[in-house]
């Protein structure tokens, strides 16, 4: 097999500002056509790092490898051309503030090409285009929202076509639709432009569905380097603390985790299990259409919010982990436990349901939205063994084939249980 | 109290040493920083720039150098006139202004003014450019920020300097006609006259050279100022750039006044 030469070769690399060594002898590769993300806590180094691929920062010590050659052996001329081949993204987007959105992004081109007026514009407003900033076109920075502030900055870092960009995090300050959005759309322009990305961020687990590899910076030195599925493999603690990091990636409403990070809890749960005859899950679904009608749609995020409280106390303890798949659907993992053990917890946590959850959910429901109507909750549960081809969207239908009720509960404004 | 003495000594020669250093250290790389400058002012892309900047520097300092022009004309009309009485010489009071504006007053003053003005204004904005890696990005985008930021900034200091001095020149003369002639009485010809006969080609010229060096020192100082702030040891940010802008305009002033007598010496 014939060995892929990196494209940007890090040897040794060292970098000091006064005192505090800030990269400690890096040593990593970084491969073409490929989405390249670097993770790592504040401080560590990450945006240092992009700073020497594209020269704005020179290593005290070690070598830079581009293209199978030293940076700072090559010419002047050398240097500019592998440096026009490169667009950066900058954290707080670098934005030319006495200028318009479309004199930014028109500003590369304007600057570097003998392209004429017509064309130029016809390029930077087609990039306008397709990230949604085409209201903005005569506005000023200072004028936009932090998050148009940055599909500025991407689209005039994509502007020139280049092969290799470097996103400083590219998504921080968007809303969630929007970061699906740049990330979708880097993965877009990467596959449409066959450029290179190397990318900074810290939207785990989001970013790990789009990477090729995961560089982890850790302490100033290179943790981690490789795929996503080798790194849920390892059982390094550094790479165990970053995965811990996802239980903050919660569900808002349930305070369960999110679909994401459930994704990625599975992932490295059957990625360290030798095998996974043990594992079975849960399916627990709620019909909240009576509710709905009775009482409105925010009795049923009561409910869902009591319900998700109550799943995370049973069944964390004993390493569970729960994730809202649909609107009214909440998955459970149990891992090391058969389907029969699985069968029982479920009961038990029915009864827990019947004698003293479901009672609580009322009562927050009434004191929430303070209603005395009656209404009916039925909460149905199915459990299934889970093999390690499963995806979750199989476990899922497997459960649900599987689902009876195992709690009911019919409130009148006294709120009698039956 | 022999040790004392003595550390005392090493500190103070430690301590000039060090000044020296440093100060030998901007210079030498003020005259790089100049130097690339220079180079880049006849690369490509630039005329539109230089243009932008003739207007921010020369265009819109005219009407303040006139102002400055017109009262520097009148003071000296009012003090040489009450001078030249005692001495029974109004009739050079002409020669007396028009020497006294072309040689010196004239290049030093404009110098001063557009440094106060689009000095500290140079300074001030590639300062804001610099600590919000404005600057930064025109690297990452292929555009030497020297080429782009500094170099016409520089041409247009030494197109413009000349200029407003020629402004200045000739509305100082106007405000010395302004006390001299129509307010204290001083003949009119006679007035005329003297600063004809008075002014030669070298002394317009002097004056000229003058303004083209102070307009590279200015422009250089506060681009400098500005480029480096981030380099700044005695503040960051917001103050560093407010520290880079105090520095432009008081260097350039101090060095304006320097380089005219080390001009005039050679001149003369």
């Amino acid at each position: 097999m014939v060995m892929e030469t990196p494209l940007i070769e890090f040897k040794n690399v060292t970098k000091r500002f006064g005192e505090k060594t800030v990269l400690d002898k890096v040593n990593l590769s970084i491969y073409g056509n490929r989405i390249t993300t670097i993770i790592g806590k504040s401080g560590t180094g990450k945006s240092v790092l992009l700073k020497h691929i594209i020269g704005l920062l020179k290593p005290d010590e070690g070598t830079i490898i581009f293209q199978g050659k030293p940076v700072n052996k090559m010419k002047k001329s050398e240097w500019k051309v592998c440096r026009s081949q490169i667009a950066y993204l900058f954290q707080n987007n670098a934005l030319l503030d006495s200028m318009t959105v479309l004199d930014n992004v028109a500003f590369p081109l304007r600057q570097t090409t003998n392209l004429n007026r017509k064309e130029i514009e016809k390029r930077a407003l087609k990039r306008i285009e397709e990230l949604e900033l085409i209201e903005a076109i005569h506005k000023f920075p200072s004028e936009l929202s932090g998050g148009m502030q940055k599909r500025v900055a991407l689209a005039r870092a994509l502007v020139t076509d280049p092969k290799i960009v470097l996103f400083d995090e590219p998504t921080t300050g968007q809303d969630p639709i929007r970061k699906n959005m740049i990330l979708s759309m880097i993965t877009h322009y990467r596959r449409k432009l066959g450029f290179t990305a190397i990318m900074i961020s810290h939207d785990i687990p989001d970013v790990f569905f789009i990477s090729d590899r995961i560089i982890i910076l850790w302490e100033g030195t290179v943790g981690f380097e490789g795929t996503y599925e080798e790194a849920v493999k390892l059982k390094l603690p550094m790479i165990d603390e970053f995965f811990r990091s996802l239980e903050g990636f919660q569900d808002e409403l349930t305070g369960l985790l999110s679909r994401e990070a459930f994704k990625v809890h599975y992932a490295a749960m059957l990625g360290g299990t030798a095998t996974v005859a043990a594992v079975s899950a849960a399916l627990f679904s709620v019909r909240l259409d009576l509710m709905h009608e009775a009482l409105g749609p925010q009795a049923a995020v009561e409910v869902l919010r009591a319900l998700g409280e109550y799943t995370n106390r049973r069944f964390n303890p004993i390493g569970g982990f729960s994730a809202r798949h649909s609107r009214d659907e909440i998955l459970t993992i149990f891992p090391h436990t058969s389907v029969d053990k699985a069968r029982q917890l479920v009961a038990d946590f029915a009864q827990e349901l019947k004698h003293e959850a479901i009672d609580r959910i009322q009562s927050i429901a009434i004191a929430k939205i303070g209603a005395a109507t009656s209404f009916d909750i039925y909460i149905r549960a199915g459990v299934a063994g889970v093999s390690s081809t499963d995806a979750v969207d199989q476990i899922i239908e497997k459960a649900r084939a599987k689902q009876e009720i195992v709690a009911t509960h019919r409130c009148g404004s006294g709120g009698n249980e039956q | 109290m022999q040790i004392h003495i003595s550390n005392a000594i090493v500190s103070l020669f430690s301590f000039i040493g060090a000044v020296t250093l440093r100060l030998l250290g901007n210079l030498g790389a003020i005259a790089v920083f100049f130097s690339l400058a220079f180079v880049n002012i006849f690369r490509r892309k630039q005329f539109r720039e230089i243009v932008n900047q003739i207007f921010y520097i020369g265009a819109r300092s005219s009407l303040i150098v006139m102002l400055v022009g017109l009262f520097t004309g009148m003071v000296l009309g009012l003090q040489l006139f009450y001078t030249l009485v005692k001495f029974g010489s109004v009739g050079a009071l002409g020669s007396a202004i028009s020497l006294s504006l072309v040689r010196e007053m004239g290049p030093v003053l404009t110098a001063i003014m557009i440094a106060a003005r689009a000095g500290s204004g140079m300074a001030a904005e590639i300062g804001m450019l610099r600590i919000s890696e404005q600057v930064d990005a025109l690297y990452t985008m292929g555009v030497d920020p020297v080429r782009y930021l500094i170099s016409p900034r520089i041409i247009a200091s030494i197109i413009s300097f000349p200029l407003l001095t020629a402004f200045f020149d000739l509305i100082g003369i106007l405000g010395g006609y302004l006390t001299g002639v129509l307010l204290l009485g001083t003949n009119a010809g006679t007035y005329f006259y003297r600063v004809e006969s008075s002014l030669s080609m070298v002394d317009i010229r002097g004056g000229f050279i003058k303004a083209l060096i102070f307009g590279a020192i200015v422009s250089c100082i506060c681009c400098f100022q500005g480029y480096f702030c981030h380099m700044r040891t005695d503040g960051y940010g917001a103050r560093a750039v407010g520290l880079a802008t105090v520095s432009a305009v008081v260097l350039s002033c101090v060095t304006i006044l320097i380089a005219d007598y080390v001009i005039t010496s050679f001149l003369m």
